[in-house]
């Protein structure tokens, strides 16, 4: 029987094969009816612990984290930056190490820095799951975006997947390029010139040549990721339009005018959205931004499902902690 | 499950036709012990007591005229082996849509053993509400000195004494080339 995943962190998606995202994503459909229950609670991961270790403000990721984990049963603490010893001088690797001598099972880490759940999982005896580190990835979200497609497309396979936004410093996008990649989809990235690299395709070519265990050959496609050169032509005839966050504290940086100006050219409005399918899905990692990066009508529409992205999180987190510090069945088949 | 390749059948115990047979008694066994369908609500227990649960919804409808309610548990995360480390047991769905609550459950599964699949199942079943009832079926049962926990099956199709290093399969069209039930043992 083929295991869906052998790892022991989640630290971005770039470094899993096609076989482990869709292994994670078929166990987390298999979670997503217990938080329908009238208990929704189940004791798979009866008495583990799993740290919430946040040095970046998250109310969204870090709840569903820690929802995830009281669902399975398993004790969490949350650890946000403002109350840790980081702010009285203490080094991330010393943090992780007086952490990880409380002997928790698995550490959910988010920080501003890219690489820094790669460098707890090298002295952490504790599984480590990134929530998102600087510009690199988030590996939950994106596995969330793609069960959320899933449940609307069936399958990803063969979809046009539009990113707009703010892809350069967006780790969203790069979990999820990585991701719908590698399922099959084709990925379009549109957004102001300042926050979209011309070479961003090279963002595949250049993973390939790092190769790890298990990337598998994942670009099928001569050009499975495309940068548009307008937010209309990524829309034009997308089956998923996925909008990222503009992040207001870089609105002085210089990467764009104004908000205003931001919302003019680059906001999803009905107009912009009739460009895509009929039916195309419309996709945001929150928290939004009503009437800059999407418009309230959009946002509030049938076709907008950020309410079940958020839902299907937990489902995904419960899926990525059990697989990530759950145990083996001795002597499977016995009775 | 891998290592089962290796068995060896020692003796077949049950040909589809003993299985059909067993499965229609448990059915008239289970409407008689309830008084017919109303509020009888079968659950299999994944994987095996899948198939033979729709068998016996299917042979209950027959005989009564009404269809019982169905559902599905997956024990994975109930299981009290899970901490154990290494590999990760695959997790499958739970598909109870009616309330239990009230309910005359049925739990079925194909090989009542130790015990604990069944200690799994209840606990997971009492966290969906509080039934009536609850009652056992198998189709095989392999004898109570092998009982790890006080459980015993309410009907069963075949008692089969068996020695702790011999194993039952159960084995279904659903899952197998075969329809039939063998006792193995490792050469």
């Amino acid at each position: 029987m083929e295991k869906p995943f052998r790892r022991r962190d989640l630290l971005g998606i770039r470094e899993l094969s096609a076989a482990e995202v869709i292994g994670i994503l078929d166990t987390a459909e298999n979670f997503s009816e217990i938080s329908n229950r009238e208990v929704k609670k189940v004791p798979a991961l009866r008495g583990k612990t799993v740290i919430n270790l946040f040095f970046e403000a998250s109310t969204r990721t870090r709840t569903s984290f820690e929802l995830a984990a009281k669902r399975l049963s398993a004790d969490a603490v949350n650890i946000s930056v403002s109350s840790s010893s980081v702010s009285k001088g203490e080094t991330l690797i010393d943090t992780a190490m007086n952490l990880d001598a409380m002997a928790p099972d698995c550490i959910v880490v988010r920080h501003s820095s890219a690489g820094v759940p790669h460098q707890l999982a090298k002295v952490s005896r504790a599984a480590i799951v990134n929530a998102g580190d600087g510009a690199n990835e988030h590996p939950t979200q994106a596995l969330l975006d793609a069960m959320t497609i899933r449940e609307h497309k069936k399958q990803i396979e063969g979809l046009e997947v539009a990113i707009i936004g703010d892809i350069l410093h967006s780790r969203v996008a790069r979990s999820n390029i990585h991701l719908l990649t590698k399922l099959g989809a084709r990925v379009r990235v549109a957004g102001p010139g300042t926050l979209v690299p011309a070479d961003f395709q090279h963002l595949l070519d250049s993973e390939t040549s790092i190769d790890r265990d298990n990337i598998g050959s994942n670009i099928h496609d001569p050009r499975p990721l495309a940068v548009c050169p307008s937010v209309e032509d990524a829309i034009s005839g997308a089956d998923v339009v996925m909008i990222l966050r503009i992040q207001r504290e870089r609105q002085d940086s210089a990467y764009f005018p104004t908000l205003r100006e931001y919302s003019i050219h680059y906001g999803l409005t009905n107009e912009r959205l009739d460009l895509a399918k009929k039916d195309a899905i419309v996709l945001h990692p929150g928290p939004m931004n009503r009437g800059i990066e999407i418009a309230s009508e959009v946002a509030d529409s049938s076709r907008s499902l950020i309410l079940d992205q958020v839902k299907y999180g937990v489902a995904v987190r419960m899926a990525v902690l059990y697989l990530a510090t759950g145990g083996t069945v001795q002597q499977p088949g016995r009775e | 499950m891998g290592d089962e390749i290796h068995l060896k059948e020692k003796s077949r115990i049950m040909d589809s036709a003993d299985m059909e047979r067993a499965i229609s008694r448990l059915a008239s066994e289970i409407v008689e012990s309830n008084q017919g369908t109303d509020d009888l609500y079968i659950v299999g227990i994944r994987r095996r007591g899948v198939p033979l649960a729709e068998r016996l919804v299917d042979k209950i409808e027959s005989l009564e005229g009404n269809r019982p309610l169905y559902g599905i548990i997956d024990i994975t995360l109930y299981r009290d082996d899970l901490s154990t480390v290494g590999a990760n047991p695959i997790v499958n769905r739970t598909e109870l849509e009616h309330d239990i609550e009230g309910k005359n459950i049925v739990l079925v599964d194909d090989v009542l053993y130790t015990g604990r699949t069944i200690r799994a199942a209840l606990d997971q079943l009492m966290d969906f509400g509080r039934p009536r009832k609850v009652q056992l079926a198998v189709l095989i049962d392999r004898g109570r000195e092998h009982r790890e926990l006080p459980i015993q099956a309410d009907f069963n199709g075949k008692l089969v004494p068996t020695k702790h290093t011999e194993i039952i399969k159960v084995m279904l069209k659903e899952y197998d080339d075969v329809e039939a039930v063998g006792i193995f043992e490792r050469p």
